[in-house]
């Protein structure tokens, strides 16, 4: 028993934007019975549910349902459920419903994933999302935040951009390289109707916006969005009635190393090197049988560390891999977040990859399906000490 | 806290960390150590990851470090933290698994590279003393 006793067997998107100010359980509502309707199940057929990371106020707009919300707005009669923030990334919560399908807890696995940090944060941006400041009375950080927080480094983007200057370091990595990241997403989100930034980017306009923490500009970093996005995991053996089912050929969830930002073996791999080593153990397809990557862009190192820890470039060599784009343009070697990333389509946060490598795999990209029928994809989310990963195939 | 300092942000001080923050206060930069195989164990643990002993107990180090990695940071997140600062991760000279993150002060943020020997200097806030890293030698 494996995976591959799971397929995604459908696919939903609520309305994604910058601030949509809706309800974000009405959204995630739409994701779900969207994502049934593809299956061509009933909301009757739905017997599990899963998310990430389960209802929780803080950050701002960070979760916008739990399972409990979304069982009882749908009156859903389930036999497994299972929603938390402690898993191998934010796909974690598909991984978990894959396992759960191949030993039979469930049939038809309701997966979603909500946020709506733009409206959350409203016009303010991040700097309304971070606690205390001089203003902040009593407030101390406990936890990981303590070895953080006093040295004012509160955010992801401090701790990425640490693993990213000892890439430049070790490597010889540059901005102007990892640019491509940016101006890929862009280029592909141009045509992506619901992506949140089409307008063209260029490489000066890239290198002349703000900094944020070296080497990361403001274009290094994902947008926050409003959306909600879900899937339907389905017995395998159930697909000959589930038109639209891409199959789960492997899964990577592993983390060898320490469970640290800071603390982590080699800041340039992070976690995603073993949960990448894992998924290639468990499958006979290797990174030259990928048709579509769409890798996790919350910063755009992130995406260089994925494509290294996927095997598409060697360890160290994802500098001179992007440089210039060619390599992961919608037409070259590996066409990577082919639907703008989180950079350009809005920071769905893991879901929108595994979401737009279905989407390639069925053949449904519209004016930005990659060429050719691509028949293996790869999806992957999270940074840091978070990462998971699966590979899909059409079925 | 004197309005001529810096504003900080500061840890929560508890019986398992209270070695750490108030270190300074000595001018004594502390970790827990292994008593019976020497192991520095950061953060703070109840057992020593090595031989699983139980037997921890705070030490000083020599507060010598080398820069493993570092941002520049130019955004405002926490109001009255002046930007740009230079925000590091530095690993001790003792034992290069065990990594802080810290500020490197003392220096214009462009002279930090990865590398740079530093050395703790303490900044003290009511009952803390956040151990941050200046270039070593430097007064």
């Amino acid at each position: 028993m494996s995976e591959r006793a799971a397929v995604i067997s459908g696919i939903g998107q609520s309305d994604v934007g910058r601030r949509l100010y809706r309800n974000p359980l009405e959204l995630t509502i739409d994701a779900a019975l969207a994502s049934i309707d593809d299956a061509g199940l009933t909301r009757e057929d739905i017997d599990g549910i899963a998310t990430y990371p389960g209802s929780m106020d803080t950050p701002p707009g960070f979760s916008g349902a739990g399972t409990v919300e979304v069982q009882d707005a749908l009156r859903l009669n389930l036999d497994w459920y299972n929603g938390g923030i402690e898993n191998p990334g934010q796909l974690g919560s598909v991984i978990t419903a894959c396992a759960a399908i191949g030993v039979g807890y469930a049939n038809h696995i309701l997966c979603f994933r909500t946020v709506w940090e733009g409206s959350a944060q409203g016009e303010k941006g991040r700097a309304s999302v971070t606690m205390g400041g001089r203003s902040g009375g009593g407030f101390r950080a406990g936890g990981f935040m303590q070895w953080s927080l006093p040295f004012g480094a509160p955010s992801a983007a401090n701790w990425i951009a640490m693993c990213a200057q000892r890439h430049f370091h070790e490597y010889g990595t540059t901005r102007e390289q990892l640019a491509q990241i940016a101006l890929n997403a862009r280029k592909n989100a141009a045509l992506n109707p619901k992506a949140i930034y089409r307008d063209p980017m260029t490489m000066d306009d890239y290198l002349n916006v703000r900094l944020i923490t070296t080497p990361f500009c403001l274009y290094d970093c994902d947008v926050p969005a409003d959306g909600s996005t879900a899937f339907i995991v389905s017995r395998a053996d159930a697909a000959a009635d589930l038109p639209n089912a891409v199959q789960v050929e492997a899964i990577g969830s592993a983390i060898h190393g320490r469970p640290s930002w800071d603390q982590w073996d080699d800041l340039t791999t992070m976690a995603l090197r073993d949960a990448a080593a894992m998924m290639w153990k468990r499958t006979e397809l290797t990174p030259a049988d990928v048709d579509v990557a769409e890798l996790y862009d919350g910063f755009s190192f992130i995406t260089l560390a994925w494509l290294e820890a996927l095997g598409f470039c060697k360890k160290g060599e994802g500098g001179p891999f992007i440089e210039g784009g060619r390599n992961i343009a919608r037409d070259g070697e590996i066409p990577l977040n082919t639907h703008g990333g989180q950079l350009s389509a809005g920071r769905l946060h893991g879901y929108g990859f595994l979401h737009e490598a279905c989407v390639q795999l069925r053949g449904e990209g519209g004016e930005r399906q990659v060429a050719g029928n691509p028949e293996v994809g790869v999806a992957a989310a999270g940074g840091g000490p978070l990462g998971g990963c699966l590979l899909l195939t059409r079925r | 806290m004197s309005d001529d300092k810096p504003f900080r942000l500061l840890p929560r001080v508890d019986d398992t960390n209270e070695f750490f923050w108030t270190g300074g206060k000595e001018n004594e930069l502390r970790f827990l150590r292994c008593q019976t195989c020497g192991y520095y164990v950061h953060p703070p643990s109840p057992i020593c990851p090595k031989d699983l002993s139980k037997d921890l107990a705070p030490e000083a180090v020599s507060g010598r470090a080398t820069v493993h990695s570092l941002t520049v940071n130019h955004q405002p997140w926490i109001p009255g933290y002046d930007v740009p600062y230079v925000i590091a991760i530095v690993t001790i000279e003792e034992q290069d698994d065990v990594r802080l993150m810290t500020n490197i002060v003392g220096c214009a943020p462009g002279d930090v590279h990865v590398g740079m020997a530093v050395e703790v200097t303490f900044d003290e806030h009511d009952d803390v003393w956040l151990p941050l890293f200046k270039p070593r030698g430097t007064t």
